[in-house]
């Protein structure tokens, strides 16, 4: 094959490419992962009974948005790493400050414990299977976010994978959070971001070979 | 260099637009550049191949420029990838020859009857419009054009068809060898 004749070929069949266009690729495919995702909650495990009356603490919107602001930072810097050349920085440090004002949290109410009531404030009563709900419900929307990676470009190919599994499991854990009724922060703290981490660890095993162009 | 980044940049802002005179220049300039970048890297007969991939590469990723960022930056970090991804190939495929020569001198003719059928295992990967075309242009030895006519696709289509195909019986070989080897 001639590189004048690919040239030519390419420049000739050459379609306009929409303004954003790896943002839209990526909300196409966490889109649709997420929507699954949510249908399995719905179907498998429902929403916490005492949903309605929730909503009236702090707790919960805690956990609320302790997942929906690190899911937003990771897809971010999902978004960035996704390009050729791309530095993701700013979004991956505001995914530490996120889970630093955490932990501050998660210590103060540690420390306005008493010591025996510490440790069943940290396990909670659902530590053993929080984490692999989050992993079971971010699956369909690791699967998605892959498959837009996939058409993109990420070169640092592993970071692109863990960071891009984060924000799956991330996006699944505010997903579960309709469905979990622990209250303290040291839970959320340690078991949906150990949910998470499997979930981004999972990313960066497989991207060497899933996320090779 | 940094007249030929506002030029290269305005030609590439152009091409995402759809403008396929600006894209023409642009990825006739980008040839010369990549091959010179690749044969001082890779010998000479690999360094065509690899500019061929590397448009590719340009071409079906363009979305991913951010037309806010320098537009150097974006194409070397393209042809560095290709290029690393063809020292890792070549390496596999160092490998591969080695050991397939000792099975050649020990087994002469049964050999090639295994890579025929080793050959119809790979092709039965692929969906079949992609099959026949490598069939055709691979095997038979038949043109782009050819089989572009019989197969009523545009060039174009045929030439990223085969390219693709190729791709993932390549990643394919690779994941097999990867196993045998652990």
């Amino acid at each position: 094959m001639k590189t004048d004749e690919l040239i030519e070929n390419l420049s000739e069949t050459l379609s306009p490419v929409p303004r954003h266009a790896v943002l839209l690729r990526l909300a196409q495919g966490v889109g649709a992962g997420a929507l699954v995702s949510f249908i399995v909650l719905c179907a498998w495990l429902g929403f916490r009974p005492d949903l309605s009356s929730a909503v009236d603490t702090s707790a919960y919107w805690m956990k609320f948005f302790y997942t929906l602001s690190l899911a937003l930072f990771a897809f971010w810097a999902t978004e960035r790493l996704a390009r050729p050349s791309s530095k993701a920085g700013w979004p991956l440090l505001g995914l530490a400050i996120v889970i630093l004002a955490l932990t501050f949290l998660s210590g103060m109410q540690m420390m306005h414990t008493p010591p025996a009531k510490r440790m069943p404030m940290l396990m909670g009563h659902s530590a053993r299977i929080c984490p692999w709900l989050i992993v079971a419900l971010s699956a369909p929307i690791f699967v998605g976010t892959f498959w837009s990676l996939r058409t993109l470009a990420p070169t640092r190919t592993v970071l692109a994978g863990a960071v891009a599994g984060f924000a799956s499991g991330a996006l699944g854990a505010w997903i579960y959070a309709f469905r979990c009724d622990e209250t303290s922060a040291p839970f959320l703290l340690v078991f949906f971001t150990l949910g998470m981490a499997l979930v981004g660890l999972a990313g960066s095993l497989i991207a060497r070979r899933v996320l090779r162009w | 260099m940094l007249a030929a980044e506002a030029e290269l940049k305005g030609l590439m802002v152009a091409g995402l637009a759809g403008d396929k005179a600006a894209y023409r220049v642009l990825l006739t300039a980008l040839g010369d550049v990549l091959r010179r970048y690749y044969s001082r890297r890779v010998g000479r007969d690999d360094a065509e191949d690899l500019v061929q991939d590397a448009l590719i590469a340009i071409h079906t990723r363009r979305a991913t420029y951010d037309a806010q960022q320098p537009f150097t930056p974006w194409f070397y970090a393209v042809a560095r990838y290709k290029l690393l991804d063809h020292l890792r190939r070549k390496r596999v495929r160092a490998a591969v020859s080695l050991d397939d020569a000792g099975d050649l001198f020990a087994e002469d003719d049964s050999e090639a009857a295994l890579a025929r059928r080793d050959l119809e295992t790979l092709l039965a990967a692929l969906p079949e419009p992609t099959r026949a075309l490598i069939r055709q242009v691979k095997i038979e030895g038949l043109t782009m054009q050819e089989a572009a006519a019989q197969t009523g696709r545009s060039e174009i289509a045929v030439r990223v068809g085969i390219h693709r195909g190729l791709k993932t019986i390549s990643d394919k070989l690779r994941g097999k060898d990867a196993r045998e080897d652990g």
